[in-house]
Formats: structure tokens, C-alpha cells, sequence
């Protein structure tokens, strides 16, 4: 769900798009590190992965379903910097493209969605990671944990400019409780899916995982000493 | 192939002179006139029928139809839906309305919110039904957004039917198996499906790198055809813009 606009005030908005700016700013230069010269071809395609995964429905309980933000689960897959860029263009299509967010509430949805979800989620990976076996499956707890508290607190993040800049007479505790406790529910199916795919990927192709890289072998070519 | 969100929808090939405008100019007036509506002060209400004669008057020489405008503004159910609990969760003095009591500040707020999320939403319809994609990624180019941003987007655009379209066969595979997804537990088949999507995703990618080296690809796309925007197209583009900036600023003035 996307804040359109009217939603937080001019200047409130103003400063969000300011972090924004700054934020996409150091990831452009931060995924520039992680692919090189091959970052508009795959960070392109991975954006439209995360598009294509939020259209994604699973059933969450009572009828209802839920889609995928995905910011932690692009971290893991291709980096925190590529995976926030990737979650940040999303962004900004959908609000050019498909009206989807609103244009001055752009800068609100990619702090939130994009940044404070990747930070989060990623540090935590980190972290995690940290005391657990050295394997790549490691990653996978850690990439539940991380999606799991992500969604809450952007939910939280989002509630601090709503109440510096929130245009509707709402008490703050009462939206801060309300946001919390849907995305707490809102992150579990987020975990389990982000785990998920996450193991699904390890099991196949654990190079690909770029939080699970410093546990995979480099492949080594072997050969007869004599052909070589 | 396409997806419910198939950019072919999205934009109307028309001749029209909102058409023509370069998208450089129509981005800058579509951004400048959501600031406006937004920036907006409580307690008038006029304001909002001036800027949405302002958009009829744009969608009219666009000739975008309502009922394309009316189909795709239901990307903000679910922020009417939040308006309508609006006047119920609000604190406040309260009045009745149709027998109910409901806090005043929160059915204005509720109805500032309707009224400036409905405006932002139809003006960014009218941008893109009036805009072909690769002109609106040309514009923001032109708007000195960074190259790589533009041209991950550009990538994205191309390539998001073909993601969308593996998604869809697989489903299909899922599907003539026998499976449709009922509960929670059932969520490890679909993640599965997402896994793969993102390996072949990734080698996508890949391959379409060596092809654009293979065509040689320095890290920056060629322009094919030039939107040079003249001192004309600026002016016919502020219309819109300045009449919200006239209205928002005589609505303060006067509130």
C-alpha cells in the first residue's frame, strides 16, 4: 500500500524527498561496486523480479492475501545497495506509470520502503549471520528475522512523518499501534516467503546469494597436470 | 503476455496537442501541479473544483475517456477505504451526520484526503495515458535524473513483460499439476516458483549484458530521436501548473 499524495504535508513530503535524493544517490554509487559495469542490465531485470514478485498474491488468512515489499529479500539476493535501488525505481514507476503512490509522497514511499526496510532488514542479516555456522544456509534464518522486523519498523518509520506531517486529525498512539500491529502480521508472510525463496535459491544456485557469498567456494578448475 | 499492469494499456495513441508536448514538460507540469494541490490550506473547498476543471480541461484536449480514467483510479481503493474509517477513529468534537455521530476533523480530513489523493492520481493517469513510456523515461533524462537510474528503469520497462511472462507460464505449470495455493503451508510451492524466477531472472540479465557489449555497449544508450523542448512548448506545458499555483495561493490569501 503506497501513501498518495495529500496524505503528509508540503514540507514534511519536501524533507522525505530529500532523504530520498540522498539515499538513491548512495546506492547508485554502492551498486556500482557490487555489479560493476553490468548495473543497468541486471539491476534493471532484478527491479522488474521485485515488480513481477509483488504481484504475486498469497493467501495471509480469512479470505484476505497479501503481496511481497521485498525489500530484504533483494538485499540478500543482490546486495543491500543494488537491493534498495531496485526497490526504489519500483517505486518510482509505479508512481509515474501506474499512478500508484503518490507523486509528492514519492519521497516518503522510497525512504520507507525502500531504505528503511533495506537498512533494517540487511543489518540484521548481517548480524545474524554473525553468530551462526559459517554456511550458506545460515542465510536463511537470518533472511526470515530480517524481513520479520523490517515491515514493522518501516510501519514505525512511516508513523514518524505522519506524526511530524500527517494531515488527518488521527491520534498518534492509535496509528502508531494500528500500523504496527497489521505489519506485524503483514512481515510474518513476508518472512516466510523471503526465507523461502531465499532457500529455494541457496539449494541451487548459492553464488547467486549475495549475503550467503562469503561462505560459498569459489569453483576451482581442476585438471591433470599434464593437460594443463 | 501481458500482465494486469501491460504498459500497452497505459498509454493512448492519440494526436493530440497534449500528446506533442515534449515529456519533459508535461513531468514538470504534472509534478508542480500535485505540489500545488497538495500545499493547499484546509477549510476551502472551491480550490478542488478549480483543479479538477483544470485536469477535465487536460483530458479533454488529450482526449483521454473518463471511463478509462474512472477503470484505472481504483489503485486507490485502499486509501478510500481509510478515508471512510476517517471520521469514525478521529478524535474531536463530534457531529451528526445522517444520524451517526463522527468527528468533524476527521470527516474534513477524510474529505481533504479523498479530494487531493483523487487529484494526484488522475493527474499521473493523464501523464502516462498521454505519454508513451519511452518518452517519459526520455523526459526524466532530460529532467537531469542520473543516467543509470534512467536507464535501470529503461531496462525494467523492457524486460518486466518477459519476467511477467515466465511468472505466467509457470503458474500454468503449477496449475495443470493440480495445484492452486488454499493456505499458508502451501506457500513454499509459490516461493519455490519465485526462487526460480529469480535464478532465471539473473541469467537474463547476464545474457543481455554480453549481448549489449557484444553490440558495444560503453554505459551509455544512444539517442535515437531528440525532444528538444522549445520556449512554446514550456508555456503551453505551465497552464496547468499555474493555474493550480494561482488558485492555492488566492485560496490562502483569502482563508
Amino acid at each position: 500500500m503506497h501513501v498518495p499524495d495529500g496524505f503528509i504535508n508540503a514540507p514534511v513530503s519536501a524533507v522525505a524527498g530529500v532523504i530520498a535524493i540522498g539515499g538513491v544517490a548512495v546506492c547508485l554509487r554502492g551498486a556500482r561496486r557490487e555489479l560493476d559495469e553490468r548495473t543497468a542490465p541486471l539491476a534493471g531485470l532484478v527491479a522488474a523480479f521485485v515488480f513481477a514478485l509483488q504481484m504475486l498474491n498469497f493467501p495471509v488468512a480469512l479470505g484476505t492475501s497479501g503481496h511481497l515489499l521485498g525489500g530484504t529479500l533483494a538485499a540478500v539476493l543482490v546486495g543491500p545497495y543494488t537491493g534498495a535501488l531496485c526497490v526504489a525505481v519500483v517505486l518510482l514507476v509505479q508512481a509515474l506509470f501506474f499512478a500508484d503512490g503518490g507523486l509528492t509522497a514519492l519521497g516518503i514511499n522510497i525512504t520507507v520502503m525502500a531504505m528503511v526496510t533495506t537498512v533494517v532488514g540487511y543489518g540484521l542479516v548481517v548480524l545474524i549471520r554473525r553468530v551462526l555456522p559459517s554456511q550458506p544456509s545460515s542465510v536463511v534464518p537470518a533472511a526470515f528475522v530480517g524481513a520479520l522486523v523490517s515491515v514493522p519498523v518501516a510501519a514505525a518509520a512511516f508513523t514518524v512523518f505522519y506524526a511530524i506531517g500527517g494531515t488527518t486529525g488521527l491520534p498518534i498512539l492509535g496509528v502508531l499501534g494500528a500500523m504496527v500491529g497489521v505489519h506485524v502480521l503483514i512481515g510474518i508472510g513476508e518472512a516466510l516467503i523471503t526465507s523461502l525463496v531465499v532457500g529455494s535459491v541457496i539449494a541451487v544456485r548459492p553464488d547467486l546469494v549475495y549475503a550467503a557469498r562469503p561462505y560459498v567456494q569459489p569453483l576451482e578448475i581442476r585438471g591433470s597436470a599434464a593437460s594443463s | 503476455m501481458s500482465g494486469e499492469h501491460g504498459h500497452h494499456e497505459l498509454f493512448l495513441d492519440h494526436d493530440t496537442p497534449i500528446h506533442r508536448l515534449p515529456p519533459q514538460c508535461k513531468i514538470a507540469a504534472v509534478v508542480v501541479f500535485v505540489v500545488a494541490v497538495v500545499a493547499a490550506p484546509r477549510g476551502t473547498w472551491w480550490p478542488y473544483a478549480v483543479y479538477a476543471l483544470g485536469l477535465a480541461t487536460v483530458a479533454a484536449i488529450g482526449r483521454v475517456p473518463a471511463p478509462t480514467v474512472l477503470r484505472r483510479m481504483v489503485i486507490e481503493l485502499p486509501f478510500v477505504l481509510f478515508a471512510v474509517i476517517l471520521p469514525f477513529a478521529s478524535t474531536g468534537p463530534r457531529i451528526d451526520l445522517l444520524g451517526i455521530p463522527v468527528s468533524e476533523t476527521g470527516l474534513e480530513s477524510a474529505g481533504i484526503l479523498l479530494a487531493k489523493g483523487t487529484l494526484g492520481v488522475v493527474a499521473s493517469i493523464l501523464l502516462a495515458a498521454t505519454t508513451h513510456p519511452r518518452d517519459l523515461l526520455r523526459g526524466l533524462e532530460r529532467l537531469h535524473l542520473p543516467q543509470l537510474l534512467v536507464q535501470i528503469m529503461t531496462f525494467m520497462f523492457r524486460y518486466v513483460e518477459v519476467v511477467m511472462g515466465e511468472m505466467g507460464r509457470m503458474r500454468v505449470a503449477r496449475e495443470s499439476r493440480c495445484f492452486r495455493a488454499r493456505h499458508v503451508g502451501q506457500m513454499k510451492v509459490v516461493a519455490h516458483s519465485a526462487g526460480a524466477l529469480f535464478i532465471r531472472t539473473y541469467e537474463r540479465g547476464e545474457r543481455v549484458h554480453l549481448a549489449m557489449l557484444a553490440r558495444g555497449y560503453t554505459g551509455r544508450l544512444p539517442v535515437l530521436h531528440n525532444v528538444a523542448a522549445s520556449r512554446r512548448h514550456w508555456v503551453m506545458a505551465a497552464g496547468l501548473p499555474a493555474l493550480a499555483i494561482a488558485t492555492t495561493a488566492s485560496a490562502w490569501l483569502s482563508a
